[in-house]
């Protein structure tokens, strides 16, 4: 728990980064980050796949894959309409490096310890990316097709955040 | 009563009353769009069927509680399931259980 915790404030400050080091994340960046994000959950979720053996937290790994994957390909096919190369970032460095941290820390648990690390760390990881849409990617979004994936963004996370906790609350 | 009233009539009939047990199967919509399912229909009977629309980039299931129907929709798919049995059904996205609504079909 305190390992899920350590990694939701890492997060919390990795958001702000952007927004400290350049008042406004432009699209480029913002697309970045939200790409990466997404990629960062189908990691932990791809681990979550080779190391389980719930029924319901290998049904919720395989959500989060089949979701995320759908949303950053149509991200994909947004950003190359648009013309928009997506820019790396001090956010997504640091939500990346934190994400292997946590990846590199849950190859020694097992079993029941495991499952219960890797779903409190979703509803944590999803809290905070969803705290960053809510306040910073979203109002910032200056390209209208881009916030509304952004919104649709926020609004699965959201159920995948509710998900989580209403699974991590069985696992007790 | 002429023939052209009684025609009148039951045209009203028709287009105004609930259609009469037996009549043919009707088949009423239900889209998925921004992961909520859209108002259930009224006036749902046994023998009807519901046309699931995903509108979404996500895949989703309508399941019913009772796991009298269940289909899985890809993105922007859709598929019917014919209602069996009187009384109020709950149904939900297994994938997304936050998802969820009901009907309530009569006799």
């Amino acid at each position: 728990m305190l390992k899920a915790a350590g990694f939701a404030a890492a997060l919390a400050l990795a958001a702000p980064l952007c927004a400290h080091a350049q008042a406004k994340p432009t699209d480029p960046q913002i697309a970045h980050i939200a790409y990466t994000a997404g990629e960062l959950d189908i990691a932990a979720a791809k681990q979550a796949l080779a190391k389980s053996k719930s029924k319901v937290v290998r049904e919720f790994a395989q959500e989060m894959v089949r979701d995320h994957t759908s949303v950053n390909q149509q991200a994909s096919t947004l950003v190359k309409k648009l013309g928009v190369t997506p820019q790396d970032n001090p956010t997504s460095q640091s939500l990346s490096k934190d994400a292997a941290a946590k990846r590199q820390a849950y190859v020694r648990l097992s079993g029941p310890a495991f499952d219960r690390a890797y779903l409190q760390n979703e509803v944590a990881y999803h809290k905070t990316v969803n705290a960053a849409l809510d306040s910073t990617l979203i109002p910032n979004a200056r390209n209208g097709e881009l916030k509304s994936l952004l919104q649709t963004g926020l609004k699965l996370f959201t159920e995948h955040q509710h998900h989580a906790e209403q699974l991590a609350g069985q696992l007790h | 009563m002429s023939t052209r009233f009684a025609a009148a009539a039951i045209w009203a009939a028709a287009a105004f009353s609930p259609a009469p047990a037996g009549a043919a199967p009707r088949v009423y919509t239900v889209t998925i769009q921004n992961m909520t399912f859209s108002p259930a229909p009224v006036g749902l009977r046994i023998g009807d069927s519901v046309e699931w629309v995903n509108n979404d980039i996500l895949r989703h299931t309508a399941t019913a509680a009772d796991r009298s129907f269940s289909v899985e929709l890809a993105p922007k798919a859709r598929a019917r399931t014919r209602l069996a049995k009187p009384g109020v059904v709950r149904f939900f996205c297994r994938f997304h259980p936050g998802m969820k609504g009901q009907l309530s079909v009569g006799k």
